[in-house]
């Protein structure tokens, strides 16, 4: 038991001094156990992610709009693809990750259960969620986990172009008609506070925060991240012409921030729990597409297999 | 070269390059595989903007100033002039592989021919969709092989779907004056023929019987399907005339 | 530190029979260089691996040449051997040009 305390003790060192942990270094269990779920969560909101937008890539207004959304949905199978390799090299398969997603015991990012019901949705996923996410993601850049954190630059550097599609979109949207400037304004409404929950529960709720911090694979709190967030997109709003939906909002000068008014918690452990608008189709649609992929991939293993045992196959 | 015949062919291309994209789209986040929903996505980036090319380029030689948006976004059915073949639904992934090969066993040798047009601006889009449409063949070849020759129901279903769509790769050879003025059409049968026997053979697949081969989706002709494909890929420009997006 | 009394991870934990197995993709990212290993994937067999390898990882210009090796095909050192592995080459100093002083009117050496 000593031993086992000298050495968690011996692995906070190296952490405390930059070390990056490998795949094969030794590690804690613990410290394993929460990278796979938090990596595994993160690859799971990409794939789920893919649904909302890949919603309205039939129905883009231009062949343009429809190329960048296309490539951009194409990047979150990609995102989700690094970071399932990522969480793979800590002793875990994709499929029994991807099963346990499918079977309901994994969680992925509640922002995605709610519908994109208009074009203007995509252009505030964009420009809010992905910003958000962008916001959580650049500090893992630099998180004690070598492949985790080498997923997360790639990931960071591609995702450069996510935001600011979204608000190109909404721009667009801005200076056009009536109808467009309502639809974006609309789309703002509902975006807005669900984007806030995104960073997750307060910090004083949220139970892993001080371990994952000493581990270096949490490196901002939910409310520091929440409030950065907060004022760099207000100003962009007022750009765009369009009102964000918090009447308690206003730059408090003492603080150098803006002051935003009380999150509804409730709906945010509701639609977590499944009650979301969207939890019910956004998980059959994956579990259809994983059921109805299993002859093909079973297809493409037996090939593989006569293949190899055919005269002449290279071993 | 005729200004109407060069218009025709250049939405024969473009038509087919944008269906086929939108067709692929819907697979976006329902693949079989997440190595294969980045493939197929590959693939419709790639088609779409073979589809502006050549929209683009239709709108330059009509010179009524339409661009590639209000081609694509504003002619209803009758006016759209791709292959049948590309219409097709989805179906399972034999079914949409079946599709893709079919079309890319023609696209890529008709590119490689169109490279050497003496339309200087068919040649360039063709020279550069020519390299894209390779890999899309190469893809498509090895996947036909691989459900063909992987499991009993791979199998089935591979060879389900090459009969049905079968029909449907007539229309690809048959020429019309349009066609002759831009493209020899029919030279590129026997070689269509012969690769898709080699991969069919390597599947394990059966060359589907010679079948009555319906026509029309170049003249504007098409199945029920066109329709409600448009009708989702128009929707907003419908909804809101003349808007910028 | 070695860190021996915790545990080291599985080498690689047995997959389910649906899952296509694990490859390792290295990229060239331009004439001259060394292929740099850039992530895994997933494949049925070589061919494929090569094709996911183009469509997953070379989607904005990375690359002009891959390499794919199934996962369970490489071997690595073990971070338990670190010290007897890569400490000795550590004192070597007299292998690097900078431990010699080279007199100043000396020049090309």
């Amino acid at each position: 038991m000593r031993d086992m305390q000298t050495a968690e003790a011996g692995f906070q060192a190296r952490i405390d001094e930059g070390v990056k942990i490998e795949p094969k270094d030794a590690m804690p269990d613990a410290y394993r156990q929460t990278l796979v779920r938090q990596i595994s969560q993160h690859a799971h909101s990409e794939i789920v992610g893919q649904l909302p937008e890949g919603n309205w890539i039939g129905r883009a207004p231009t062949l343009q709009r429809k190329a960048i959304l296309l490539a951009k949905v194409q990047d979150e199978a990609g995102h989700g693809l690094y970071l399932y390799g990522a969480a793979e090299t800590l002793g875990v398969s994709r499929e029994a990750l991807i099963e346990d997603l499918l079977a309901g015991k994994a969680k992925y990012s509640s922002i995605f259960n709610y519908p994109t019901l208009t074009w203007a949705d995509i252009g505030a996923i964009g420009w809010l969620v992905d910003g958000a996410a962008i916001m959580n993601q650049i500090p893992l850049c630099r998180c004690s986990y070598g492949p985790y954190a080498r997923a997360m630059v790639r990931i960071c550097k591609e995702e450069s172009f996510h935001q600011r599609q979204g608000f190109d979109l909404l721009l667009a949207l801005a200076r056009g008609s009536a109808a467009q400037r309502a639809m974006a304004q609309d789309a703002l409404n509902r975006w807005w506070w669900p984007s806030l929950m995104m960073f997750g529960p307060p910090d004083e709720q949220s139970p892993h925060t001080a371990q994952s911090a000493a581990w270096k694979i949490k490196l901002v709190t939910n409310d520091g991240l929440r409030q950065k967030f907060v004022d760099q997109t207000v100003p962009q709003a007022e750009f765009l012409g369009l009102q964000v939906p918090d009447p308690a909002l206003r730059w408090n000068e003492a603080r150098g921030h803006y002051d935003f008014g009380p999150i509804a918690w409730e709906e945010f452990y509701q639609v977590i729990r499944g009650n979301g608008p969207c939890n019910r189709d956004r998980m059959n649609a994956r579990r259809r597409a994983h059921a109805d992929g299993a002859w093909v991939r079973e297809a493409a293993q037996a090939h593989a297999a006569k293949q190899r045992a055919r005269p002449g196959a290279a071993a | 070269m005729d200004a109407e015949a060069l218009f025709t062919f250049n939405l024969r291309m473009g038509d087919s390059a944008l269906v086929l994209s939108q067709r692929l789209g819907e697979w976006c986040g329902h693949g079989p595989a997440l190595e294969e929903d980045l493939a197929l996505a590959n693939t419709a980036l790639d088609l779409l903007g073979h589809a502006r090319l050549w929209l683009s380029l239709a709108g330059e030689v009509e010179g009524r100033g339409r661009d590639e948006d209000q081609l694509a976004f504003l002619r209803d059915a009758g006016e759209f002039r791709n292959l049948l073949l590309v219409e097709q639904p989805n179906g399972d992934y034999a079914a949409t592989m079946a599709r893709q090969y079919y079309y890319d066993a023609w696209h890529h040798p008709l590119l490689q021919q169109l490279a050497g047009a003496a339309e200087p601006r068919v040649a360039a889009i063709a020279a550069k969709a020519a390299k894209e449409a390779a890999y899309h063949l190469h893809r498509s070849r090895e996947w036909v092989i691989r459900l063909g020759d992987g499991t009993e129901e791979s199998h089935r279903r591979m060879q389900a779907a090459a009969d049905e769509l079968w029909p449907f790769t007539g229309e690809m050879f048959a020429a019309d004056d349009a066609d002759r003025a831009c493209a020899d059409l029919a030279a590129l049968r026997p070689g269509w023929q012969a690769e898709v026997a080699a991969t069919f053979a390597r599947a394990t697949l059966t060359l589907p019987a010679s079948a009555w081969m319906p026509q029309g989706g170049k003249q504007g002709v098409h199945t029920e399907k066109l329709g409600y494909i448009l009708a989702e890929m128009q929707f907003l420009q419908r909804a809101y005339p003349g808007e910028r997006w | 530190m070695s860190g021996n009394d915790l545990p080291a991870p599985q080498e690689s934990a047995p997959a389910p029979v649906d899952d296509w197995p694990l490859w390792e993709v290295f990229i060239r990212s331009q004439h001259g260089l060394a292929h740099k290993h850039v992530g895994s994937l997933h494949a049925a067999d070589a061919a494929m691996a090569l094709a996911n390898a183009r469509d997953v990882y070379t989607r904005r210009n990375e690359g002009v040449s891959l390499w794919v090796v199934p996962s369970a095909q490489i071997t690595a050192s073990s971070p338990d051997d670190k010290e007897p592995l890569f400490e000795p080459a550590k004192d070597k100093i007299f292998r690097h040009p900078g431990f010699y002083k080279v007199p100043p009117e000396v020049k090309n050496l």
